[in-house]
């Protein structure tokens, strides 16, 4: 499956100078999300962790997400599937809209709306059951289906996620034998298997070693053929090697959006220069 | 980067000898420190050590076949002729009680303690009822047999075995809500969080991964609070109150190993007292076998 071709291991070294965003600059013009004045509140009594923000998130490409710590990003990555909805006096104002409607409106039906946009996280969080069971289980929330039925959606999706020739032969064995590179790629075959629209990766590859680290880019690079994906991340080399459109935040608000190359070549806002090239952050 | 700082090799004679004399006191303070500790856990030691050897020395002596299948007997002044007696009756009367105490606290204690860490985290009636939970922990026993004693045995008119197992699931309930909240909240919230980014609503996250993880510390909590049952012995003063025959009809009174124990012991005949310290074995022996499969269970866990 692996018809990808492979990001040199040179570049994870790269200095900033070299960066080598992406080329094909042409962004998808179909918002998959549509982000509109938001604002968000950690607290009723907290200031604005995000100031009115607007971004289009295209179908089927790659959206980085970057900026200093503090600067919002995961918190906007938290606002799309609803997550911080867990956490009583989170609040969250303006409009996020996928398939017309706004999915911070109080009838949207949270667990489907997850169902539609999936999250893998900055630490790999196997449930404590068989590696097979892990994936079923996000798939049995959702859907009915027979024995037969269930192992083809799980060999696909390990299959997708780059994980079945190497889990194949120990379905039954538990999740937290796995390595760590194994089992965020098990959480993301778990994401998938729910068939998302939407994924969500917070920093996925923070935890992880160098090799772990790349294969998940290239997966990701191979998952944007189906799912409208959007990364948060620390790195810039990721976000220059990942993603098609990138984003830069700051103190909670979005500084500057523009395709990949562009920004990491050409940024138009000084304060994006200034981040890019190291100078704080 | 490692600034190197310098400090003056050359001391001055007084200050050589200042150095010597807090060295040497600081030596001092750490033996004196090391023995006042090695003494304390010398004397704890030397306690535990000569209770469980008059309790091995005493119990095996008594200890034998007939303790384990014969009810109770009085006493045979020294007349090998009579019938030896034994605590088959407490035996099974202390494993009824015990087992239906564990059986109806646990799933309370699992309840609450899950409402306290899925729930109510930090919520004002959550901390209410943590405080209350920590409390009823510390309660003395015989308080909770007069609690038993006075809303179930004087309504239903006796003591029955029933009135042993609930005043014993009263202890149960909130040794497992606090191991069962401590557990769960042991687990990060980002799984919390994968569960649920899956589209599974709260009770699913909290019965199929949730417990799951924290099953074998509830699984221990449950274990401790069943070995702690098994040697309570006030509560059941009041409500089981005890029996010489072996019964296993819960509305009458219904004996256990440590009213047996309290009460053979309490007669002043040697034969008596000897099957009470075969009694208190027993009680210790299983208590120590629990505790073992409940660290057993807690090591697997990490």
């Amino acid at each position: 499956m692996n018809d990808q071709p492979s990001i040199p291991v040179a570049e994870l070294t790269g200095s900033f100078g070299g960066l080598q965003a992406r080329s094909n600059a042409q962004l998808n013009s179909v918002a998959r999300i549509s982000v509109r004045n938001l604002d968000f509140y950690y607290g009723p009594h907290l200031p604005k962790a995000l100031k009115g923000i607007n971004l289009d998130f295209p179908d089927r490409q790659v959206t980085g997400m970057i900026g200093p710590s503090g600067c919002g990003k995961s918190t906007l990555l938290r606002v799309l599937n609803r997550m911080y909805s867990l956490y009583p006096g989170q609040r969250a104002e303006g409009e996020v809209i996928m398939d017309g409607r706004n999915l911070l409106s109080p009838d949207i039906d949270i667990n489907e709306l997850r169902s539609k946009v999936g999250m893998v996280f900055q630490k790999p969080t196997p449930f404590p059951m068989t590696i097979y069971e892990n994936i079923a289980f996000g798939v049995r929330l959702h859907e009915k289906l027979s024995k037969k039925q269930m192992d083809e959606r799980v060999e696909w999706a390990l299959t997708r996620a780059a994980l079945w020739n190497e889990v194949k032969d120990r379905l039954q064995s538990s999740a937290m034998g796995l390595s760590g590179g194994q089992q965020q790629r098990l959480c993301i075959a778990r994401t998938i298997a729910v068939r998302p629209e939407v994924i969500l990766f917070d920093e996925p590859t923070s935890a992880l070693d160098p090799i772990s680290t790349l294969k998940i880019e290239e997966l990701i690079d191979e998952l944007k053929r189906d799912f409208t994906i959007v990364i948060v991340t620390h790195n810039m080399q990721q976000a220059a090697r990942c993603a098609d459109q990138v984003a830069f935040f700051y103190l909670g608000e979005l500084i500057e959006v523009a395709p990949a190359a562009q920004l990491f070549t050409a940024p138009k806002h000084p304060k994006t220069q200034e981040y890019i090239t190291g100078r704080f952050g | 980067m490692s600034a190197v700082i310098s400090i003056s090799s050359v001391l001055s004679p007084e200050e050589a000898a200042m150095k010597r004399r807090l060295g040497r006191r600081r030596r001092l303070i750490d033996n004196l420190v090391r023995a006042f500790c090695l003494l304390a856990t010398g004397v704890g030691l030397f306690f535990l050590a000569s209770i469980m050897l008059t309790l091995l020395w005493r119990g095996i002596v008594a200890l034998d076949w007939t303790v384990l299948t014969a009810e109770f007997q009085p006493t045979r002044y020294g007349d090998d002729s009579l019938p030896k007696g034994g605590l088959a009756h407490a035996i099974v009367g202390s494993l009824i009680q015990t087992f239906i105490a564990t059986a109806i606290g646990t799933p309370i204690g699992l309840l609450v303690g899950t409402y306290l860490a899925e729930y109510a985290r930090d919520s004002k009636f959550g901390l209410a009822v943590r405080f209350i939970s920590d409390i009823l922990l510390s309660a003395p026993s015989v308080l909770i047999g007069l609690f038993i004693y006075q809303v179930v045995v004087l309504p239903t008119g006796g003591f029955s075995g029933m009135a042993g197992a609930l005043a014993l699931a009263i202890i149960v309930i909130p040794v497992v809500v606090r191991t069962t909240e401590d557990m769960l909240q042991l687990i990060p919230n980002t799984l919390r969080e994968a569960v649920v980014a899956l589209g599974a609503p709260k009770w699913k996250m909290i019965t199929l991964v949730a417990w799951r993880a924290a099953l074998s510390g509830i699984l221990t909590g449950v274990l401790l609070a069943f070995a702690r049952i098994m040697g309570e012995t006030a509560p059941l003063l009041l409500t089981s109150f005890g029996n010489n025959v072996l019964s296993t009809d819960l509305t009458r009174a219904m004996a256990s190993l440590p009213v047996s124990i309290y009460q053979q012991a309490n007669s002043g005949f040697p034969d008596l007292i000897e099957i009470a310290w075969s009694g208190a074995l027993l009680v210790t022996l299983g208590v120590l076998i629990i505790n073992i499969i409940a660290r057993v269970l807690l090591r697997k866990r990490h």
